[in-house]
């Protein structure tokens, strides 16, 4: 009785394990699947690089150039803000902050990191928005600028938090060795701390820039959705994400254009594909350089 | 006992305190140049919290007061206005567990020259190789200077972290443990190396191994519950020592 009990349930948990499994290469058929009549249909390359986006136009054109070229710049302009800020706040928790503000900023940040993108977008569409109109005096707010931004703030939380987790395992024993050689507080922390938890911070990075790449809702709300390669930071665009949820609903089943969208999905999952192994690799390397999991 | 000017540090009345906690009673103690002194006692006597005292490591530890005066070369350490970096940099400290940084063993020991300002790659190398040879691990890693320190064995990432600590130069070297990790093989040559040091320095060293104690050092100091119960040098303390506590210690009944 007892050992058919122990079956069972090693059973359920094995199917239960393998469920998840199914599903990730479930999707990855159906995004196969559904983009292949691209390559047949319009050619790899006139996919990727042409430069204009009419999907219903007749007749119509399918280069992704203009949505490849808004992710990036989106998701470049939101590391710009990220980055920095969520390492400095990194920073201040884990070095300055005394143990009172720790327990309270660390579980804010958390918080912050949970809060629905929708909420960020509206946050984006009525006070940055505006904001970056009459600051920069342009034509709308809603701009690779404020996507930026909007995406950057979003992001933070995520890399602050990764941040000071990769700072918290650097052992106390390296600060104390730096210290007992009469380094301050300042040279400890740059030459020892940050070097030892260099990978970790990396790590949080690529992951909130993994974030960023796929968020859709925010950047459908504040990036203005035009489909041209955009000019400058003010001009409006549409990254892939946002292409996807705006276009999806209304592509016919079967036709070009609804596998262009699966294509552009491809693409996504690839790219967010790559910065978490990277992300994966990087962690691993950096716990064997701190003497952990040996 | 050797006279009062060959004293380097000299502890008065010194008290510590982890919060509530008395960690360290009433002591008094005299540390004596080019000498080796060891404290010994059993764990959680206070011994290890005494020796971070000379060089303030304990300020790092939050929610922590000292009381008293301890005297550096006259100059009291604990008063409010001293740099703590100056004396960190005079009094350096080698740790229970070996601790070099995630760093190539070369970096290791140009670290600490870097921070006191060296900016002269020359001179650098020069005294990376000095500290590696005091340290007696020259011959070892002469050939991969620029290896990952963590490569190294238990024993040699100790003599790596003395021999970073020797570099900058310290008069006094404190040594928390330094054997509590390592075979006898290693323990060995720590303990040759602490020997052939004391020419030029003062030694500081705390030790759960009596043997050791009774190897290395010249004066002994025996602690119980955060008070010296006695300190006298190593040959009559061993021999003949006047307290009860330190013989029935020494013997075995407790600890």
């Amino acid at each position: 009785m007892y050992s058919f009990k122990e079956k069972s349930i090693k059973i359920i948990f094995t199917i239960l394990a393998f469920v998840s499994l199914f599903f990730l290469l479930g999707i990855i058929f159906v995004l196969f699947k559904e983009s292949v009549p691209v390559i047949s249909e319009i050619n790899l390359i006139k996919f990727l690089f042409g430069k204009y986006w009419y999907p219903t136009h007749e007749p119509a054109e399918f280069g992704i150039l203009p949505l490849i070229l808004a992710s990036f710049w989106v998701t470049l302009g939101a590391l710009i803000v990220c980055a920095p800020l969520g390492i400095s706040v990194a920073l201040y928790i884990n070095e300055i902050a005394s143990p009172k503000q720790k327990q309270i900023l660390k579980p804010l940040i958390e918080i912050l990191a949970g809060i629905p993108s929708i909420i960020f977008g509206f946050f984006g569409m009525l006070v940055i928005a505006p904001l970056i109109q009459k600051t920069f005096n342009i034509s709308t707010g809603l701009c690779t600028l404020t996507a930026s931004l909007v995406l950057g703030i979003m992001a933070t939380p995520t890399v602050a938090s990764l941040s000071e987790d990769a700072l918290s395992f650097v052992p106390k024993s390296f600060k104390e060795a730096s210290y007992a050689l009469g380094a301050n507080r300042w040279q400890t922390l740059l030459k020892v701390v940050i070097p030892a938890a260099g990978s970790g911070i990396s790590t949080s990075v690529i992951l909130g820039m993994s974030r960023i790449v796929g968020e859709t809702m925010t950047v459908l709300m504040v990036s203005g959705g035009a489909a041209v390669i955009p000019k400058s930071f003010f001009d409006p665009v549409r990254p892939m994400t946002s292409t996807i949820a705006a276009e999806m609903g209304e592509s016919a089943v079967g036709s070009i254009h609804y596998h262009s969208l699966f294509a552009i999905g491809l693409i996504l999952f690839l790219t967010t594909l790559i910065f978490n192994a990277a992300a994966e690799i990087i962690s691993k390397k950096h716990r064997l350089k701190l003497g952990i999991d040996r | 006992m050797p006279i009062e000017n060959d004293i380097r540090i000299k502890a008065e009345d010194v008290n510590f305190y982890y919060g509530n906690t008395r960690a360290i009673k009433n002591l008094n103690i005299d540390f004596y140049t080019n000498k080796v002194t060891s404290f010994i006692g059993p764990s959680g006597c206070g011994k290890s919290t005494f020796i971070r005292l000379l060089n303030k490591m304990n300020e790092l530890v939050p929610n922590t007061r000292v009381e008293g005066s301890i005297y550096l070369d006259g100059k009291d350490i604990l008063a409010k206005k001293v740099d703590v970096v100056k004396i960190r940099r005079k009094v350096g400290m080698v740790f229970q567990k070996p601790n070099p940084f995630p760093k190539t063993i070369y970096q290791n020991i140009a670290y600490g020259l870097e921070i006191n300002g060296e900016r002269n790659k020359k001179k650098i190398s020069e005294d990376v190789e000095q500290a590696l040879i005091k340290a007696a691990l020259w011959h070892e890693v002469k050939d991969r200077l620029h290896d990952n320190a963590l490569r190294l064995s238990g024993g040699q990432q100790q003599r790596l972290c003395i021999a970073r600590c020797l570099a900058v130069n310290p008069e006094v070297i404190l040594f928390d443990e330094p054997c509590a990790s390592l075979d006898p093989i290693s323990t060995n040559k720590i303990e040759e190396l602490i020997l052939d040091l004391k020419k030029q320095y003062t030694i500081v060293i705390v030790t759960h191994n009596m043997q050791q104690a009774a190897r290395v050092s010249d004066f002994t100091a025996f602690m119980y519950l955060g008070e010296l119960i006695e300190f006298a040098q190593t040959s009559k303390i061993f021999t003949v020592p006047k307290e009860k506590q330190t013989e029935s210690y020494l013997s075995g009944k407790f600890g």
